[in-house]
Formats: structure tokens, sequence, C-alpha cells
């Protein structure tokens, strides 16, 4: 089989390059194949984080010609080889080396959601209806391709005011749990912004889980904060009781 | 010393944040432990969301004949006896309760027609066993471990690796590390310390490990003087992927098997009729491998060298619904659609039996203050695992392992590093860019899976094996003038050169102890010794460091008390 050209980022925070690698190609070779070839053979010092390499894990998340994927799932076969491959960091995280972004918002974003309460006394029952809906969310492997493309962190960088759709989905799996009895709507409306999200879709758009994080995840949770904060009536009696 | 290294203390250190290390670190908080876990990767990529089948536990919830005996007589079983008994028992009867707990943590479970956790069939599992999500149980698992420490607020050291644990006198006293990302040293101070890092999956071309799987605990713990155990039983799942080449060895879960699959050879065949008429596709996974890896080798193999594994004749949606990811998996990553066709299959070094020898009850090892747990530590398997008894595993020896090292913390005094230690550690993480010549580590790393692969694999003889020991011999020089480019900052050639350490050193213990044992048992199989040997059957296999020598015991497996070997007798 012929060769292909990856043209990835080399460099750290204080900048970089696009450097050009000649990798020759496999039957059903993924990019990260090829960058692991480039490690063996030709840089074993360029930065890439990976693990199970297999989509379940969600640590190989790059920007593939100019589109966020997970490596492992790239097929090289369903991309232009007539022109180099361009593969870069992701955008919305700060670079630590070539490929590796620090991630590390991410986890304190997360620290913030309070965790499954369940309700007094509830019978450990569910249906496999109720439970089909969360599952949905749990799907989520954290590759934050979703954060990567949302225009509010992506382009506006509100990092510190918005969680990003990764923290809405977990919101979600926790609001729409059968047996929870904490509410994060406060939380969501105030601390994780949730306004902020003009409902693009983008998010659900580069989710390699296919998870409607969009339609099932923040749209319902935006009608949760809807409902509890700006319902007419519920403020008419806010006002009346004077909370 | 004038150095002044980034150090952080602890009462529990653990080492490992998979499904053992995050729930030992949860049982140690809750022991009252000042707790950190250090972890290769990010939190929450760890091999555990690897796993795919289910959690084993005799919750009778879809075959109410089940309870903790007849789970405890199929791990003896499966492992051909050479379990430690006490470890099958406790594994058997606390299960249970660790998932009932992960549910309570916010776990989501399928669910049977009366909303209890479901359960299916799996190998070797003489009832529908295993508690399950689809075939994601692991990431489920480490999703609902990782929140609930999050909540709990667990100092976690990501992308950080240890490469030393340091000792005060004869316990331990704490470890030297770099963080991945900076390439800075660190140490961390301890009274306690859990070995929780798996397996040692990577030393072998076709395997279902990622690149964190290189042995690490248990050479770790090797060189602080802590006993090994039954290094010679490595397990060869099945079936992995075979085709194309770049997912060679990637998982396909024992759960298409357990929802119906049925395996065929090029002939249509199916073959599993010769080898386990019994229990056909269902048997353990010892067999399997073997049955499969025969049908190959005697030409009877698929265009790429596997067995064809169906499970089409399923109703689509089915399919699709109870095992999505292997759904996707082949049909972006080797343009099959399992719903109408089969896929093509072969083993893969999957998982390690043998490792750290520790008390049953206590996961202690034999280093004061040093703790084991998860696929690291040996003993509850014997020679074989049964698919669902890992994640089990996890959960009930993470417990009692972070439970250990809190009271063992509790109960002693503060340790002192010792600067001499640390600056060694240091010494030995800084030789290899001192050399400007030399080979890339990739290569060597290359070579020891070509020899683990094609003379320690799933049939083994005494020529092949002291091949594998000389072989061994000439990789260790050649890792020694290893050449590393670029800095210390983010490089995994740096970081591959320390993994490769520890991966030589672990699989020379699985090589000697594969050349010592004469009989075929499990997942060790010798062509040049066929049959079992009773007596060995009451011989474990212990690896040490005698002054520096690896070192060879047998010692007696622990013998099993008359009511319990009464009911294997009875559930025969």
């Amino acid at each position: 089989m012929a060769d292909a050209i990856l043209r990835v980022f080399r460099g750290d925070n204080s900048g970089g390059k696009a450097v050009d690698y000649r990798v020759p190609l496999a039957p059903g070779m993924v990019i990260l194949d090829a960058l692991h070839s480039i490690q063996a053979h030709q840089s074993p010092d360029l930065a890439v984080r990976w693990n199970c390499k297999a989509a379940k894990c969600g640590s190989c998340s790059a920007e593939v010609n100019g589109r966020p994927r997970l490596t492992c799932k790239t097929r090289m076969d369903s991309l232009p080889l007539d022109e180099p491959i361009t593969v870069s960091p992701l955008k919305a995280f700060p670079v630590i080396k070539d490929l590796v972004t620090d991630v590390s918002w991410n986890y304190k974003v997360n620290k913030k959601i309070p965790a499954f309460q369940p309700r007094p006394n509830v019978e450990w029952k569910m249906d496999q209806r109720d439970v089909d809906r969360v599952q949905e969310f749990r799907k989520c492997i954290e590759c934050f391709l979703c954060q990567n493309v949302c225009h509010v962190l992506r382009d506006h960088a509100k990092h510190e005011s918005f969680g990003g759709p990764r923290f809405f989905v977990r919101a979600a799996g926790l609001e729409m749990h059968p047996l929870d009895g904490v509410s994060r709507t406060a939380l969501l409306k105030n601390e994780l912004g949730i306004g902020y999200c003009n409902i693009t879709k983008c998010c659900t758009e580069v989710c390699p889980e296919e998870i409607h994080i969009t339609d099932n995840a923040i749209i319902p949770l935006k009608e949760r904060v809807v409902d509890e904060f700006y319902d007419p009536v519920t403020m008419l009696f806010r006002k009346l009781r004077g909370t | 010393m004038t150095v002044n290294y980034e150090t952080h203390e602890h009462d529990v250190l653990i080492i490992g944040a998979g499904g053992a290390g995050l729930r030992a670190a949860l049982e140690a908080i809750a022991q009252g432990a000042r707790v950190g876990l250090v972890c290769k990767s990010l939190l929450g990529k760890a091999h555990t969301v690897m796993a795919e089948g289910g959690i084993a536990a005799a919750m009778a919830n879809v075959d109410k004949a089940d309870d903790w005996r007849t789970h405890f007589c199929d791990t003896m079983r499966g492992g051909k006896f050479l379990n430690n008994w006490r470890m099958a028992q406790l594994h058997a009867q606390e299960a249970p309760d660790r998932v009932r707990e992960l549910e309570q943590w916010g776990a989501l479970f399928d669910r049977t027609p009366t909303g209890d956790i479901l359960q299916r069939a799996f190998g070797g599992h003489t009832f529908k066993r295993l508690c399950h999500v689809g075939d994601r149980t692991g990431l489920e698992l480490i999703r609902t471990l990782q929140d609930r420490g999050v909540q709990l607020g667990i100092d976690v050291f990501m992308e950080c690796t240890v490469t030393r644990l340091l000792k005060d006198g004869d316990r331990i006293a704490g470890a030297f590390g770099y963080w991945r990302e900076q390439g800075r040293f660190v140490a961390f101070k301890a009274k306690s310390i859990v070995i929780a890092t798996g397996g040692i999956g990577k030393a072998w071309r076709v395997t279902s490990n990622s690149w964190e799987y290189t042995a690490d605990g248990m050479a770790l713990a090797y060189e602080a003087g802590a006993e090994l155990m039954d290094m010679e039983f490595v397990q060869f799942h099945p079936t992995g992927m075979v085709w194309p080449p770049g997912v060679q060895g990637l998982l396909v879960t024992e759960a298409v098997r357990g929802e119906g699959g049925i395996l065929r050879n090029k002939l249509g065949e199916r073959f599993m009729e010769k080898y386990d008429p019994k229990r056909m596709e269902l048997s353990t996974r010892d067999v399997v491998a073997r049955s499969i890896y025969t049908e190959v080798r005697e030409g009877r193999g698929t265009e790429h060298g596997g067995a064809f594994l169906d499970i089409s004749h399923k109703p689509a949606e089915y399919v699709k619904k109870k095992l999505p990811s292997m759904y996707h998996q082949f049909k972006e990553l080797a343009d099959v659609d399992i719903t109408k066709g089969p896929m093509e299959v072969g083993p893969t070094c999957h998982y390690m039996m043998g490792g750290i020898r520790v008390e049953a009850e206590t996961a202690a090892s034999t280093v004061p203050g040093l703790f084991a747990a998860g696929e690291a530590a040996a003993g509850l398997h014997g020679s074989n695992r049964l698919g669902g008894n890992s994640l089990s595993d996890l959960l009930v020896f993470g417990r009692r392992a972070g439970k250990s090292a809190a009271e063992f913390a509790n109960r002693s005094s503060a340790t002192n590093l010792d600067f001499s230690q640390l600056a060694g550690a240091e010494r030995e993480m800084l030789a290899p860019f001192e050399r400007n010549d030399g080979e890339f580590p990739y290569a060597i790393h290359h070579d020891l899976q070509e020899t683990m692969g094609n003379l320690v694999g799933i049939f083994r003889n005494e020529d092949d094996l002291k091949k594998a020991l000389s072989q061994l011999d000439v990789l260790r020089p050649r890792l020694a003038r290893v050449r590393i480019d670029g800095s210390r900052l983010f490089n995994p050639g740096w970081h591959l050169t320390r993994d490769l350490k520890n991966m030589l050193l672990i699989s020379e213990a699985v090589t000697r102890s594969a050349l010592a044992r004469k009989e075929s048992r499990g997942a060790h199989s010798r062509i040049d010794f066929p049959n079992y040997d009773p007596l060995w059957e009451k011989k474990n296999n212990i690896i040490v460091n005698e002054g520096g020598t690896m070192t060879l015991h047998e010692r007696p497996v622990p013998e099993i008390p008359a009511e319990l070997k009464q009911l294997l007798e009875e559930k025969k």
C-alpha cells in the first residue's frame, strides 16, 4: 500500500509548528496507528494520549483535518490521502506538548456537581424504561470533544462561568436518575451557566457515543431551570412568599 | 542531599486508579485515613473501562437457586483448585453487597422485568450471574467510583508514574515518581501503600491491554522485597479481533457468547462440540482459547487466522441493545455488521492471574505496610479466571486492601524518607538522557512482545521457555543502552524506557515460573507435559528477590477446610 503524509502539530505552550511525517499505510489503519508509527520509527518523543484504542476511554481526542475526533476511531481511508492529513491538539484547552492538552479544568467543573443521593427510604427497584433514558448519558467517555467544539468555550472562553456540554450530560444523568433526591437546577443556572448555550447542537454532532446531548440533556435541563426560576406563576408565588 | 523534591504526605498512598485502586481509596477514606491516589493516566481512563461483560455476584435475581456456595465452587473449579480457597470464599460471599453498594452510589444496571438488577450467563458460571450494563459495565463501575471519590475529596495525582517504593528499614515509607506531563520528580511519604496497578499485558504483541499494563506494581513490589505468586498463569482471552492489523487483539466481550454467540471454523463446523460438548461456547476461557488456537493451527482458521463468532441469528435490535459497543467497534473499525454476519476472532493476551502474594483477609503482602488488590494481586483466580470475576475481585479486595492499609497506618508511627533512596531513583530516571547514541526503546518493546508472544504463549514447552529466557538476557543490556530524544516534557519514549524495565523483569518471572511448572493446568499448557499432575495441584510457584537474584520457591497451596471440600464434592 502507499504512504500518507501526516502534518502533526509539534510544540508546547510557548508555540510550535506543524511537521510532516510520511507513514506507510496498512489496511484498516486509524490516525492513532499512524501516530504510533511516527513514535516508533521517527520521533519517539511525540506526545499523544491514548489508552484503550477501542473508543471506550476517550483519551485520544484531537482535531483531524480541523474536525474534533477520537484518533483511534478515525480511519485513514475515510480521509483524502492525496493531501497531508493535519492532526492538531484540541483548541479549547491549553497545549502541554504536541497533541496533549491540559484538560484539568474539566475535572474542576466536575467537582461542583453534587453526587447522586437517593431519596429517603427508596426501594431499589427501577424500570428498564426509566434506566434507558439515563443510561444514554452514562455512556459518556469524557473525551471532551463536545467541550472542545462548544462556541461558549472554544470561541468565547467562558470557562469561568460555564460548565459545558459534558457536565450538562453528567447533571442530566443525575437529575433524571429514577431514585435521585437532589436538585441541581440552581447550580445549572448560576454556576454552570446553562443559559449561555444557544442550542446549536455542535456538541451532539461530534459526540462519538452518539449521545443526543442537546435534545435529551441540555433542553430538558433548560426547561427545568425555566420552570423553577422563570415560570410566571412560580415567580408570583415566590414574590408573595418573599423568598 | 541538596535536591528538594516536591513531597506529599498521606497515611495511605494508593497506586493505580482502576476499580481496585478507587475502591481501596474510598474505603481508606471511610476509615478516616488521609489518602493519596496516583495514576498513570487521567482519572477514569484505567483499563477497567474496557471490562465489558459484567460483575459476577450471586444475587440470585434471575436464577433463584444461585448462592455464594455455587459461585465459590465455580471459581475454584475454573481456577483448577490452585486458588486461595479463602479468597474465593470471601469473594463469593461479599460480591453481592459490593454490587448493591455501587447501585447506592448511583450506578445504573440493566433491569429484570421486576425492576431488580439483571444478570446474564457467562463462561464457567453455573447460573446467570453477571450484573451488567449492556457491554460497558466497566465504564459504569469506574465512573460510579470516580464520582464517589470526587464527592469525598480524594487527592488524585493524575498522569503521575511511580518508579520506586521507598522503605524505612523493613517497612514501606513512601514512593518516588515523576509527573508525566512536565517530567518533574515527586516524592510521596506514606505509612502504607496499596498497589492496584493491574497486569502485564503489554509484554505481548497481541493483547487487549493498553499502554499502562506494564507490570509496574508487581515490579515495584518485587524490588521492595515482596513475594510474587502464580506468575505462569497468563490468561489469553479467546476472542480478540484479528483484522484489520491495527486492532488485532482488541477485546471482543465474552458477553457475545453469553448472549448466544456461536463459534465456527472456516468449514462451518461448531468446533466447541469437540472440545467441551457440555458447556460449548460458554466453557472456561482457557479451554475456548486453546480450542480456537488449535483449529487455526490445524488449518481450519479463517482468512486472517481466527474463528468465526456469530450472533447474527439474534434480532438486530436485540444485538444493538445488548452489545452496542461491539456493534460499533466492528462496524467502524472492521467494516463488519455483526447483526448481519460473523466476526473474526482469535486469542489475545488479557489478564494476569498471578501477582503479588497477599493474605486473603487483609490483602497484605509480605512487606509490612504494602498491600495489593485487583489484577496486581494473586490468589483468587488460581490458574484461570472466570469472566466477570475480575470486576467483583476489584470491589471485594479493593475494599479489603483499603481497609487494612488504613488500619495499618492508624497503628503505625510516621515514616522517614531516605534521601539516598530518592537520589538513586532520580539517577536511574535521568541516565538515559546522558546518552546520545543507541536505539529507540520502541524497537526493544517490539522484540520483547515477539519473544513473549512466540515463546511464552498459549502452548509452551521447555525449549521455547529456555529460549525466551536467553532472549530476555539479550534485551536487558539493550535496554540499558537506550537513547531518548527530546526533553522531560511529556516524553513517551522516556516513559516507555522505564516501563520496559518492569516488563522485562516480570516477563522473566513469568517465564521462570512457566518453566518450573511441569504440568498443564488452567491457562498454563505445556506441550511436553500435557496432563494435570496431582502433585502440582498442591503447589504455588513463588518468585522472590534474594540479594538481587530472582529466585523461585514452591509453597504449599493452603489446605481447603473439610466443609468447603465437601461442598466442592456435592456440587460436582
